[in-house]
């Protein structure tokens, strides 16, 4: 089974719990895929829409966010790309260590760390027209 | 999404039990509800998560949130959880650390409060 389930929602939270929706479906369709491994991909998911839909926000952009969702013979591959200013994944600055009162000042941040320990790859490509998260999960894999 | 909050008192706690999907679109609800608590003097607060199937990192953020105001106010908060999709969640960002769990609110409510 193999296909291309392609989602245009606006920047709004209301569409989150329907693409995650959308997504767990279609990641469930005529594959072994764990259901542990389609909530992950569900949190994955919701995570990277979550932040392209802030970043519309921020940006003042009023495009929809774009969610593909790519099954394959080995994999399902959700891409969610937006139209943001960007940002450097690798410059993301650390939270404090929760054992530190400052953590609770944090109430964000979480999201891409999560991004890469749901899934088997994550792959973040940002530039200032935006960035596309590419979310990765290899079938057969625990 | 968060469908709603059914909000009891049970010995000195006020208890918020909430049902739904715990994200960006559905935090804000609950963030207003503990702000109502603390701003009413209700400084001991049980949020109930048994009825919540889904939670991301906006929704735990949320619940950060609650558990600083209830402390800047000399109060205390403790989660009702027994869904492990949900508590894993909180064991991923470490935040299990942070918080009290109870399988139950009989359980939680149960707790003495400390002045």
């Amino acid at each position: 089974m193999s296909g291309i389930v392609e989602l245009r929602v606006p920047a709004v939270p209301e569409y989150l719990q329907m693409v995650r929706s959308v997504v767990g479906a279609a990641a469930s369709i005529g594959v072994n895929l764990k259901p542990e491994r389609v909530s992950d991909l569900r949190l994955a998911v919701s995570e990277a829409a979550t932040n392209a839909m802030e970043a519309h926000g921020l940006s003042g952009v009023e495009d929809r966010v774009v969610i593909r969702c790519d099954l394959s013979a080995s994999q399902v591959e959700v891409e969610v790309a937006d139209c943001g200013s960007g940002f450097d994944p690798d410059s993301l600055p650390p939270l404090p260590d929760v054992d530190s009162p400052d953590r609770l000042r944090h109430e964000s941040g979480l999201g891409v760390s999560l991004m890469y320990h749901l899934t088997d790859e994550t792959i973040v490509e940002s530039h200032g027209g935006g960035t596309a998260v590419r979310l990765i999960v290899h079938f057969g894999t625990d | 999404m968060l469908s709603e909050i059914r909000r009891s008192v049970r010995n000195q706690w006020v208890v918020l039990a909430m049902t739904g999907e715990l994200d960006l679109g559905s935090c804000p609800v609950l963030r207003q509800a503990v702000v109502a608590e603390v701003a009413d003097g209700h400084n001991h607060l049980v949020i109930d998560l048994s009825g919540v199937d889904f939670i991301d990192s906006a929704g735990l953020g949320s619940v950060v949130g609650a558990l600083r105001r209830v402390r800047s106010h000399d109060g205390h908060l403790l989660l009702v959880c027994s869904e492990q999709r949900v508590l894993r969640v909180f064991q991923m960002c470490d935040l299990d650390r942070v918080f009290t769990f109870h399988v139950d609110v009989d359980s939680a409510v149960g707790t003495p409060v400390r002045v």
